[in-house]
C-alpha cells in the first residue's frame, strides 16, 4: 500500500515538474524579448553610479537615450573625458570635448560676514528653515544647515567652521544633487574652465545688502566697467552677473570690487584631504 | 444639547481673556509705512507710483490685470520714499512701496450715506470690492471679488460669515462683531446680493456670548440670516470645518467651498465691504490683536496697513521680560514666526502674538511611536505621521497618494504629538515640493 502511494506521488509530481519545465523552455525561446545588446554594452561603459547628473533617472536610461541619439556622448558628467571618448568610439560619432563640471557655492557670507537675526528652533534643514524666511539676516544667503552636504552621495562636501559648505574638487563628480537640494539656489554647476564668479545672490539694493552682509554684491558696477569685454559682466536686479559666453576668465574685473564678492581663480582649490588637514590644525 | 461642530480637532488653551474685553483703539499715525505689493493670494501687483511721487490716503498704488489679484492702496498720505524689496511677514522679500507720511488724515465717514442695496447690481458690488482691494482678512488673503464671481455652471446659495476665531489669543473678529455688528450684518447682506445667495449665516463659537448677542440684536427682522452657535474647538474657523458644522455639506478633497454652493468670508471682510460701499474707503487699515505674555499691555488696535511690527508693539508698552521672544504674524497655531520686527502689518495680519522665552521649550524630537494621536486630531482625516515622513524625505508620489495636498496646515498634529515631532513643518515641505514640481512641469 505504502509503496503504491510513493510511486503515485513520485510520478505525479515528477510529471507536473516535467510539464512545467517544458513550458518554461518553450516560453524562454518563443516569448523572448530581444533587447538591443548595445544598451548593455553602453551601460557597461557608464560609471553606473546613477547620480542623475545627466538629467536622466539612471545610467541605463542615458544609455537608451545615447542610442536614440537624444543625448550627446559627452552627457555623462561623472565619467569624465575617458567615458565620453569610449562612448563616442562605441557609437561611432565624433567625441565632443568633455568639460568636467563642478559645483560652485555662490555665497561667502558665513557666520563672520552675515549674522543671524533670530534663533531658529524648527527642524534643522535648510528647506524647513527657509519656509518662514530663515534666521539669517540675508534672505538670499546660505542658511548653513547643510542640506547640500547631506544630499552629496560622493563625500565631496562639508561645512566649514564659518558655516558655509565647501566643495572638494578632487571628489566632486558634478551630479548637481547639492544644487537641487539648496532651497535658495546658491549652488550652481559650472565647467571647470569657469574661473570668474560673483559669490553673492542678493537682489537687495546695495545699502540693505551691505548692512546685512559685509561681502555682498552692492551692484556698484565697478566690475562692469573694469571688464575688458563689453557685456562680460552685467548688473541685473541689483546683482552682478558674469556672462560666461564672452567674459574673460581672469581677474581684471575683480580688482576694484569694494566688497570682494567677485573673485577669480579660487575654484578649484580645496581637496578633501586638504580640508580635513586644515580642520585638525 | 451640544453646539454644532466637526469631527476630531483639539481644545488648546485660548488665552482670549487677555484682550477679549478690550475695546478696539485707534493707533497713532505711523511716520512711514512699507506697503507690500502682494498681500493676497495670486499675481503680485505692479507699482503705479515711483520714488518722489506724492500720494493721498486711499490712493491706489499698485494693481495688476490678472483675474486673481487685488490692488493695494496708500494707507497714509505723503511722499513715496522708495519702491524696493522689503521683508514680508510670510518670510519672503516682496516689492514694496515705502511712504513717508505728511501727517494728514482723511475723514472717510464725512458726508457718506448708506446706499440702498437693492439699487446696486451684483456686478457693481463686485467691482467696488475689487477696487477697494478687499481680500480675505482671516489670514489666507484670497481676493474677495474672485470668490464672488463663480465660474459658469456653479451657483452660490449660502454665504457663511466666519466669526469663529478659533485661534488662541486672537480677539479681532470678536471685537468687530461686538462693536460694529451693524457693519458686519450689512456687509453680509451686500455679499449675499453680490453672490446671489438666498441664505446667510454667521458662525460664532459659543465662547463669545457678547458677539452673539450683538449680532442677534441686528438681525431682528431678517429671516434669511441666521446665527449658528458652534462649539469652541480648534480649527472650527477653517472653512471646510465650518461648512460641515453649519450646513452639513462636505467639500471634497481638492475642491473649493464654491463646489458645494457656499461662500465663506471672515466677519472682518464683511465690515471692510461695508466701509468700501458706504464710506468708499479702500482696505487701508484693519483690527489687529496684539497679545501674548511677551507684550506689556495686550490690546486690540486699528492699525494702518504697512505699519511695522516694532511700531505696533511699541504702542502696547513694548516687549516684556528678558531673553528670547517669539513673535508671530497671527496666532500661535497657524501664525508664522518672524525673524525681525521690521516687517509690516498686512491685510491678512489678524494678530501679533508675542511669547516670552519662559513659555516655549525647544528640545530635540523623539522617534514616532505610532500612537496615532495626530490621526485622531487631524480635522481633515489625514495621516500626519506618514505625511510628515514623506514630506521630509521629499517622497512626493507617496505624499500625493496620502492626500498631503489636502492639509489645511492647522497644526493640530504638531500640537498633540507626544514626541514633539515638527509634523506640520515637514508637511509644509512636502506641499512646497509638490508646488515646485507643478511649476517645473508647467514650465516644460
Amino acid at each position: 500500500m505504502l509503496g503504491n502511494l510513493l510511486i503515485i506521488s513520485a510520478v505525479s509530481m515528477g510529471g507536473l515538474g516535467a510539464a512545467l519545465a517544458g513550458f518554461l523552455a518553450f516560453a524562454d525561446k518563443k516569448l523572448k524579448v530581444d533587447e538591443d545588446p548595445r544598451i548593455e554594452a553602453l551601460t557597461g561603459i557608464l560609471p553606473n553610479t546613477n547620480c542623475g547628473g545627466c538629467g536622466y533617472p539612471g545610467c541605463r536610461m542615458l544609455a537608451e537615450a545615447l542610442l536614440k541619439g537624444e543625448a550627446p556622448p559627452n552627457s555623462c558628467v561623472a565619467g569624465g573625458s575617458d567615458v565620453a571618448k569610449s562612448l563616442a568610439a562605441y557609437l561611432g560619432v565624433d567625441a565632443k570635448e568633455h568639460k568636467r563640471i563642478l559645483a560652485v557655492v555662490l555665497c561667502k557670507g558665513g557666520h563672520a560676514e552675515a549674522g543671524r537675526r533670530a534663533t531658529y528652533r524648527g527642524d534643522m534643514t535648510c528647506t524647513a528653515a527657509n519656509l518662514t524666511g530663515g534666521d539669517k539676516s540675508c534672505t538670499y544667503g546660505c542658511l548653513g544647515y547643510g542640506e547640500c552636504v547631506d544630499a552629496c552621495k560622493y563625500d565631496a562636501m562639508a561645512m566649514n567652521d564659518n558655516g558655509l559648505p565647501v566643495v572638494f574638487h578632487d571628489k566632486c563628480i558634478g551630479c548637481g544633487a547639492c544644487a537641487r537640494a539648496c532651497p535658495r539656489n546658491i549652488i550652481e554647476m559650472h565647467p571647470e574652465d569657469h574661473k570668474l564668479f560673483v559669490y553673492c545672490r542678493s537682489r537687495d539694493k546695495g545699502a540693505h545688502a551691505k548692512k546685512v552682509c559685509s561681502v555682498s554684491c552692492i551692484a556698484c558696477g565697478l566690475c562692469v566697467k573694469d571688464c575688458s569685454v563689453p557685456g562680460g559682466v552685467v548688473v541685473k536686479d541689483n546683482l552682478a552677473v558674469v556672462n560666461y559666453a564672452v567674459a574673460p576668465q581672469n581677474d581684471e574685473s575683480t580688482k576694484r570690487c569694494p566688497t570682494r564678492c567677485i573673485l577669480s581663480g579660487i575654484e578649484p582649490q580645496v581637496t578633501k584631504a586638504g580640508f580635513h588637514a586644515s580642520k585638525k590644525s | 444639547m451640544g453646539h454644532k461642530t466637526f469631527a476630531r480637532g483639539i481644545h488648546p488653551s485660548y488665552y482670549k481673556e487677555l484682550t477679549a474685553a478690550k475695546r478696539v483703539e485707534g493707533s497713532t499715525l505711523p511716520k512711514t509705512v512699507t506697503i507690500p505689493l502682494q498681500q493676497h493670494a495670486g499675481a503680485p501687483c505692479e507699482p503705479l507710483v515711483k520714488k518722489g511721487d506724492l500720494v493721498q490716503e486711499g490712493q491706489k498704488i499698485g494693481d495688476v490685470k490678472a483675474f486673481v489679484s487685488a490692488p493695494v492702496h496708500a494707507s497714509i498720505s505723503g511722499k513715496v520714499k522708495d519702491v524696493e524689496l522689503a521683508q514680508h511677514p510670510n518670510g519672503t522679500r516682496v516689492l514694496s512701496v515705502v511712504i513717508e507720511g505728511d501727517g494728514a488724515v482723511k475723514d472717510w465717514e464725512a458726508g457718506s450715506s448708506r446706499p440702498d442695496l437693492g439699487s446696486l447690481t451684483p456686478e457693481a458690488i463686485r467691482e467696488a470690492i475689487r477696487e477697494a482691494g478687499i481680500v480675505g482678512m482671516g489670514g489666507a488673503g484670497f481676493p474677495t471679488s474672485v470668490k464672488l464671481a463663480p465660474p459658469k455652471g456653479k451657483t452660490i446659495d449660502a454665504v457663511i460669515l466666519n466669526g469663529c476665531e478659533c485661534e488662541p489669543y486672537l480677539t479681532a473678529d470678536h471685537r468687530i462683531m461686538a462693536e460694529d455688528p451693524e457693519k458686519v450684518v450689512w456687509g453680509l447682506k451686500a455679499l449675499m446680493r453680490a453672490s446671489g445667495a438666498r441664505m446667510g449665516f454667521v458662525g460664532i463659537e459659543e465662547n463669545k456670548p457678547e458677539a452673539i448677542r450683538a449680532i442677534k440684536e441686528k438681525l431682528d427682522n431678517s429671516t434669511d440670516i441666521q446665527i449658528i452657535v458652534l462649539e469652541a474647538k480648534y480649527p472650527q474657523g477653517a472653512e471646510k470645518m465650518l461648512i460641515h458644522a453649519a450646513l452639513g455639506r462636505k467639500v471634497p478633497p481638492g475642491k473649493l467651498p464654491l463646489d458645494v454652493g457656499v461662500l465663506v468670508n471672515n466677519v472682518g471682510t464683511a465690515a471692510a465691504v461695508y466701509e468700501a460701499l458706504v464710506y468708499k474707503k479702500p482696505l487701508i487699515d484693519r483690527i489687529v490683536t496684539i497679545s501674548g505674555n511677551g507684550v506689556k499691555e495686550p490690546r486690540n488696535l486699528k492699525v494702518r496697513v504697512g505699519t511695522s511690527f516694532e511700531e505696533v508693539l511699541g504702542q502696547c508698552g513694548g516687549i516684556s521680560g528678558e531673553g528670547e521672544i517669539e513673535v508671530l504674524n497671527g496666532g500661535p497655531m497657524m501664525g508664522i514666526a518672524q525673524s525681525t520686527l521690521n516687517v509690516p502689518v498686512v491685510k491678512g495680519t489678524s494678530g501679533i502674538t508675542v511669547i516670552s522665552s519662559g513659555s516655549f521649550k525647544s528640545k530635540p524630537y523623539d522617534p514616532c511611536i505610532k500612537c496615532a494621536r495626530c490621526v485622531e486630531a487631524c480635522p481633515m482625516a489625514l495621516m500626519p505621521y506618514k505625511l510628515g515622513d514623506y514630506g521630509r524625505a521629499h517622497r512626493l508620489p507617496e505624499f500625493k497618494d496620502w492626500q498631503g495636498v489636502s492639509c489645511i496646515e492647522c497644526g493640530c498634529c504638531s500640537y498633540v504629538c507626544p514626541a514633539k515631532r515638527p509634523l506640520l513643518q515637514w508637511i509644509r515641505i512636502g506641499k512646497l515640493k509638490v508646488r515646485q514640481e507643478a511649476v517645473k512641469a508647467a514650465a516644460k
